[in-house]
């Protein structure tokens, strides 16, 4: 059973192929059979494969299945091979069965949309490379993954290209995870030349063996992954992609730039843990990295009017979260807090698809309103998803792992009470703009009305996903517990008055406050909204916020007009000038030698005379 | 026979320069008692004779062509 | 003997100079005679009578007389001496005066390190015979195939066509009948000429 672990990327890249061969010739129906079957078939696989996994466990509770040498040059041979332990085994299930249901869903939201089979090559090559990447045993393979689904993502933004803007922000979105990938491949430069290999475990070893806790190559590599790791999971500074990627179609958003790719980084610091184990300080940076992304993203959130922007934004700070987590130590938490994200955050981008479609493309919740009413299964579930993101105790999973993770942040090892209450500021701004998302939503009087309702496709994922948002905290324990073989346990080092139900108490009364000012504002007495946003310090406030802290401003004015300018100065490209320069000299030599044929008889006779005489003079005298 | 424009004037210049080159030849010949130079002065003397034969016939086209027999004025290439 | 070469050489090159120098071509020709004959002198005293015969026979004898032949048919006269001393500029001689002092000078070089010996003895004329028909026979063949070509290509360039009267006649006729429009009495007036 477990060896047919390699059907579980190739199906999808398979059915990728199929599709973009030959997806215009069928019909919508068989589109969907192929795009959606392939991914039920290798949630389905992956289903036996953890069960074989669980019930036979393989030596060194890992797998390594090898498919053959990709490239064998002077000691350097990456192979394709996939190596299955807990955490790509815990990775692999979220992605496929969230990938599963996200498509379910999309066969009936992109029905009507003309690039339908291009969308499901799309979405499953994505999945495919995805795979490949949590899947693969070198990171050479990961790599490729990695590059893989940042492609799938410039081509899902970008998907409707018939606007400019959409390409303008896949464009954006693939140029920053490029500063990211570029970092990271500087990484895996350095690692190969420092430690001969690029076979994740074997990398592992070496490099505690080779490098003492702390020394700087092993900061550097660490740093130049953390790069590439902030790159795809858009954190500081390189953020500034995922708001604008929700120019893609909401499926997209809800699987790549919610429930997957942008937790490839997370992925890939937990894989290489080791060796941010021998960095501290590159595992600080994390934390900081982590810890300043969902404060700021936190309070982007709070300003936001496109409903999706408004999750966009929620994503980055989650993120952020699980970033925190990796860095103070506390792996398990982060992985944790990754599976209940997916599930919740698909799950709230699933039901703002739905809340577009249903009301005629709206985007922005200041013109939606009432509509518990009207759309029941999706308040519903919007609402279980929310309390999930924001915490609600003791009922949703998303209390459980977010909690962990703040008390990690104080308690572990490289904890530190200043991340515990940025932490804990996070949750606050996390309840408030969430439920300022459902109040304005849901809540109030009708905004735009209902055209058109969803059909099951549309909603059965819906409750499913609601339903694992609930159950999915508590499998806590015995999650912690599957994924010891692999990712070291979380030493509690600060222990000092506040133990972890204090922690959780607090939690949950920062929860209910932020609950308690959103329904304030946002439902009770809107006005006191709308006078805060008015007045002058709430009215910068909320500018800057609302344009992402200026990270946009900053980069257009720091690095991209310089490059238009350079580019435009170069117009007339000095490189091809040379080129045109060695055309011109041609053309100079023509004009001068043309001069000699003459047709005069007397010049020829001349011309043969002195090269005679030239000849015998060297032959004499040289 | 570089200097002089009119035809036959640059004909007879070849003849010259043949001669000449005839003439080391022979000399060489007689300085190495070989008989040697003499033969090739004797293939120079049948290619000299050839040569002229068939130049002077192209002198008289050229006159009945161009009315005058100036080397210059014989260039019809363009470039 | 000695001295016969040092005169026939001096009288060579001497007529040598007044050749390149004439504005008429008659009196150029009759020159290059003269140093031709010096020249078969100077072959004679260094001992090849037999090239020495041949210089007189074919060169001076033949060759020149077909360029004494060719210049009078085409009676150049006085308007080819006008011609020749407008076109021989001063200016025009430094280019080649230039090459030939250089390849004078590289002519010293190359004498100057040989020795002088003459050697004394003629090269019969059995001797030349002999060596034509020994290695250089293929020579003569190729000399005998050349002249056959310069025979033959000398013959075509020569040939103009002379035209028959009564041809050229046939042939004005027809023009003139077809610029009448058929009319043969038309074409017979003088008004056929003045039609533009």
């Amino acid at each position: 059973m477990i060896s047919l672990l390699w059907l579980i990327p190739a199906l999808p890249f398979a059915s990728a192929l199929v599709l973009m061969l030959f997806g215009a010739r069928f019909s919508r129906r068989a589109v969907a059979a192929v795009g959606v079957g392939s991914i039920g078939l290798s949630a389905l696989i992956t289903i036996l494969v953890a069960a074989s996994f669980f019930t036979a466990p393989p030596s060194g509770n890992s797998y390594n299945q090898v498919l053959w040498t990709w490239i064998n040059v002077a000691g350097f041979e990456p192979e394709i091979g996939f190596y299955l332990d807990a955490l790509s085994l815990l990775m692999v299930l979220v992605v496929t069965f969230v990938g599963f249901l996200i498509h379910i869903y999309s066969a009936e939201f992109m029905i009507e949309d003309e690039g339908y089979s291009r969308f499901f090559a799309y979405m499953n090559l994505f999945v495919a490379s995805m795979i490949t990447l949590l899947l693969g045993n070198n990171l050479l393979l990961l790599y490729l993954g990695w590059e893989g689904v940042g492609l799938c993502s410039y081509l899902l933004i970008g998907f409707w290209y018939q606007d400019p803007a959409n390409g303008r922000a896949a464009r954006k979105a693939f140029i920053v995870t490029r500063v990211g990938d570029t970092a990271m491949s500087l990484g895996l430069f350095l690692l190969f030349t420092r430690l001969g290999t690029l076979q994740i475990q074997d990398l592992m070893l070496r490099a505690s063996e080779q490098w003492p806790a702390g020394s700087a190559y092993a900061v550097i590599a660490a740093l130049l992954l953390l790069g590439g790791a902030v790159g795809k999971s858009a954190q500081l500074p390189l953020q500034v992609w995922l708001p604008d990627a929700m120019a893609g179609p909401t499926p997209t958003s809800a699987l790549i730039h919610a429930a997957t790719m942008v937790t490839a980084g997370v992925y890939l610091i937990a894989r290489t843990h080791v060796l941010f184990s021998l960095a501290p300080a590159a595992q600080f940076a994390v934390a900081i990295v982590g810890a300043g992304t969902l404060l700021l993203a936190g309070f982007s959130a709070l300003t936001q009017h496109d409903i999706k922007r408004v999750l966009a934004y929620s994503t980055i700070s989650q993120i952020g979260y699980m970033f925190l987590a990796l860095g103070v130590g506390a792996w398990q938490a982060g992985i944790f807090h990754f599976m209940t994200h997916a599930f919740f955050k698909a799950l709230l981008f699933l039901g703002a698809g739905v809340i577009i479609n249903a009301l005629h493309e709206e985007h922005s919740i200041f013109r939606m309103g009432g509509l518990r009413k009207e759309l029941p299964v999706v308040f519903w579930t919007f609402l279980i998803a929310g309390c999930s993101l924001a915490g609600l105790p003791f009922i949703t999973a998303g209390f459980f792992s977010k909690d962990l993770i703040i008390w990690g942040a104080l308690s572990a090892e490289q904890g530190h009470p200043g991340l515990w209450i940025a932490g804990m500021v996070g949750a606050l701004l996390t309840s408030l703009y969430t439920f300022r998302l459902i109040f304005r939503v849901f809540f109030g009087p009708l905004g735009t009305p209902v055209t058109k309702r969803p059909g099951y496709a549309m909603t059965v994922p819906l409750v499913i996903l609601a339903f694992l948002s609930i159950v999915g905290g508590y499998l806590k324990q015995p999650l912690l517990d599957f994924l010891h073989s692999v990712l070291p346990p979380t030493i509690e080092a600060h222990i000092g008055a506040l133990k972890e139900i204090h922690s959780e108490a607090i939690a949950a009364l920062v929860f209910l406050i932020g609950l308690y000012f959103a329904y304030l504002f946002h439902l009770q007495k809107r006005s006191l909204a709308d006078a805060i946003v008015a007045s002058p310090v709430g009215r910068t406030l909320h500018q800057w916020w609302f344009a992402g802290w200026g990270f946009d401003w900053i980069y257009d004015k720091v690095f991209v007009q310089p490059f238009i300018w350079a580019a435009e100065i170069n117009k007339s490209d000095f490189v091809d000038g040379f080129y045109t320069g060695v055309a011109g000299l041609t053309e100079l030599f023509y004009r001068v030698l043309s001069q000699t044929e003459t047709g005069r008889v007397r010049w020829y006779a001349m011309g043969m005379a002195a090269g005679s005489v030239l000849f015998i003079a060297m032959v004499l005298f040289l | 026979m570089l200097v002089r424009r009119n035809l036959i004037f640059v004909l007879m210049s070849l003849e010259v320069m043949l001669n000449a080159a005839g003439l080391a030849f022979v000399v060489a010949g007689a300085r190495w008692h070989q008989a040697d130079g003499q033969v090739v002065f004797l293939f120079i003397l049948a290619m000299a004779a050839a040569e002229v034969a068939v130049g002077l016939a192209l002198v008289m086209q050229i006159y009945h062509h161009f009315r005058s027999l100036d080397v210059d004025a014989l260039s019809e290439m363009r470039g | 003997m000695e001295i016969a070469f040092y005169i026939a050489g001096a009288v060579s090159v001497i007529s040598t100079i007044l050749m390149l120098t004439r504005m008429n071509v008659v009196h150029a020709l009759l020159y290059l005679i003269v140093s031709l004959l010096g020249v078969a002198i100077v072959f004679y005293t260094l001992g090849a009578p037999f090239v020495a015969a041949l210089e007189v026979i074919i060169y001076a004898g033949a060759i020149m007389v077909l360029f004494v032949f060719v210049v009078m048919m085409l009676n150049l006269g006085e308007h080819g001496a006008e011609m020749e001393k407008q076109w021989l500029t001063p200016g025009i001689w430094t280019g080649p005066v230039l090459l030939a002092g250089i390849l004078i000078i590289e002519v010293f070089f190359l004498v100057r390190g040989g020795t002088a010996a003459v050697g004394t003895g003629a090269v019969e004329p059995k001797e030349v015979g002999i060596a034509l028909f020994g290695p250089y026979l293929i020579g003569v063949e190729l000399a005998s195939m050349l002249l056959l070509a310069g025979l033959v290509g000398a013959y075509h360039l020569g040939f103009r066509k002379v035209e028959k009267p009564e041809i050229q006649h046939g042939r004005d006729t027809h023009e003139r009948r077809a610029a009448a429009g058929g009319n043969p009495v038309l074409a017979r007036t003088d008004q056929l000429a003045r039609t533009p």
